[in-house]
């Protein structure tokens, strides 16, 4: 048996979530006693490999390409599959990310093998990988595993830890990489990224807004206070319909779910499609005005009062608490 | 140009979950079932597709009888007919990949569309699934398309942007809230679609690859702290962030 961890880079650059797939693999690899190997995608990528040492990587295998220097799902799939199978990886995790999530199941039909998707827990039972995932938005939870002989599974980022061990050296070994125009039938002619904050989804921290922001105009404050913290900012759907926020800030159940470590949500009722999507952060922060808010049943800390009072004062104190 | 529109039947957003005597699904008494959001989005593109080429829409999805409620949503949207595979059981995604795209292989569509989730199980898979089983291009998350000449310009969402993606007929594409504004049925399309045909086949059957062990509600969490109810509570809270929750 043997574990092969797809490690995602962007421009030449490891997410954080290469590193928590890789040592949640790790973990497994080591309570299965079965090899490792992590497998890294794009151009010239050899020489960050070496980063997933302290992950827990020994062997890492390169497959570098002029051509896949972006992403692309069938070139980026074909190489994924034809490793495993080179390999003999039986057992396959990718970050749940928006590249990870349009590979797997590619790769999954390629090898014939089931895909357990978005898992935030995984452990090992009787031989067996055993994942924990969240279904109708976080409302409920299940427990699954694969019953094909080639299991995959994506890991939903910021769950998993990423810490980094004294770690021995990896050795990076080369793929051979042999692809046709027939593998670019879908090519990515060019990535757009908005300078700035950084995306709900990757967020350690969120400042989320809603209809007690009372209009666009107002979401400064929230603009702000996440500014300070090195934040994302977020929205309720009631404010993305209204027109007030982009539809790619929406957090819930028909938006993002999102994990970070603290999320504060400022003038946000708590409707249940909103809390679906964001109840899995690790610390929750309200301010409402209402102090009857099904917000404050799933907040750690809250303050029943204005919001427009609240969020400059927060912000003030936070830049002082932060010497900024 | 032949548009498939692959639909989803699913619990509506305001349902309150309760797990069902099997503990491994939901209890489905009292729960509203509603078209997939998601899936909306992606039949209006169907439709503005077939507005711009001409062609034929066609909805499609798999399920009890109860999924005629949303194929014939479908139909009042404007698609021109609708198709049942025919199930009462419980899939996994790739039992349900396989029988789309083998009626897909009959029907010989020249673009399928999938809403880029069910906001049940969200596994984000039957796309991807289902391109790799037709051997076809696919683009997933679409916020924008453009599509001119058998070409299609696609951009989809990444963390913090969008991939701008080239490709061409025949393709099967996830859509994304943003790439339209869904239409609302009229009164003449709801009673047009009480006449549309809605075709039934069996559901080509496969095995599963995954397994619910079992479902469970997520644990409850202990009340929080109001910590006040003006300004003078800030200082307080920045100390518990810092001090207790150690998350600034």
């Amino acid at each position: 048996m043997k574990i092969l961890a797809f490690a995602e880079q962007r421009e030449g650059k490891f997410k954080k979530s290469a590193f928590e797939v890789t040592q949640a693999a790790k973990k497994i690899a080591d309570q299965l006693s079965c090899e490792l190997v992590t497998l890294v995608v794009g151009d010239a990528i050899e020489s960050i490999c070496a980063e997933l040492a302290p992950y827990g990587a020994g062997r890492v295998v390169a497959a570098q390409d002029a051509r896949l220097r972006l992403y692309s799902t069938t070139a980026y799939a074909k190489i994924v599959a034809e490793t495993a199978k080179r390999e003999g990886a039986t057992i396959l995790f990718f970050p749940a990310s928006q590249m990870g999530k349009d590979l797997a199941p590619r790769v999954a039909a390629k090898l014939d093998g089931g895909l357990v998707p978005d898992c935030t827990a995984l452990r090992v039972e009787g031989g067996e990988v055993i994942a924990m995932r969240p279904v109708y938005a976080g409302k409920a939870f299940v427990e699954m595993h694969a019953t094909s002989p080639v299991k995959l599974f994506t890991l939903r980022p910021n769950v998993f830890t990423a810490s980094p061990m004294n770690g021995a050296g990896v050795t990076v070994e080369k793929a051979s990489v042999e692809l046709d125009a027939s593998d670019f039938r879908a090519k990515v002619a060019a990535v757009k990224i908005a300078e700035g904050r950084p995306d709900v989804t990757e967020a350690s921290i969120i400042v989320s807004g809603g209809r007690g922001m009372k209009g666009p105009e107002n979401f400064h404050l929230v603009e702000t206070l996440a500014d300070v913290l090195g934040g994302g900012v977020g929205a309720s759907r009631a404010v993305v319909d209204a027109g007030w926020r982009p539809h790619d800030e929406q957090v819930g159940q028909t938006g993002k779910t999102v994990s970070p470590s603290l999320y504060i949500a400022c003038g946000i009722s708590g409707a249940v499609q909103h809390l679906a999507g964001m109840s899995s952060s690790k610390y929750i922060v309200a301010v409402n005005k209402d102090k009857d808010a099904p917000i404050f049943q799933v907040a750690d800390y809250g303050i029943v009062g204005d919001v427009f009072e609240i969020l400059p004062a927060l912000t003030a104190e936070l830049k002082k608490a932060l010497g900024k | 140009m032949k548009i498939i529109i692959c639909v989803n039947h699913v619990p509506d957003t305001e349902t309150k979950v309760k797990i069902g005597g099997d503990a491994k699904s939901i209890d489905k008494a009292g729960v509203n079932f509603t078209l997939n959001p998601y899936d909306e989005i992606a039949i209006e593109a169907g439709l503005k597709l077939k507005e711009k080429f001409t062609g034929e829409t066609i909805a499609l999805t798999l399920g009890g009888d109860a999924s005629k409620e949303t194929l014939r949503k479908a139909l009042a949207m404007g698609v021109d007919k609708a198709m049942l595979l025919k199930d009462d059981g419980i899939r996994d995604s790739s039992s349900v990949a396989y029988a789309i795209a083998e009626t897909l292989k009959t029907l010989s569509p020249d673009c399928v569309l999938f809403g880029k989730q069910s906001i049940d199980y969200a596994g984000e898979q039957l796309p991807g699934l289902v391109a790799e089983l037709l051997n076809l291009p696919s683009v997933s998350v679409i916020v924008k398309l453009d599509a001119q000449d058998g070409k299609l310009v696609c951009e989809r969402e990444i963390e913090g942007g969008h991939e701008v993606v080239e490709t061409m007929f025949p393709v099967v594409l996830s859509t994304q809230k943003g790439l339209n504004e869904p239409r609302y049925p009229t009164l003449k399309g709801i009673m047009a679609a009480k006449t549309k045909p809605i075709e039934e086949r069996p559901a080509p059957a496969a095995a599963a690859k995954v397994e619910v062990r079992a479902m469970s509600k997520p644990p409850a969490k202990a009340a929080g702290k109001i910590i006040g109810s003006d300004v003078s509570a800030v200082p307080e809270l920045v100390r518990l962030l810092h001090e207790e929750a150690k998350v600034i």
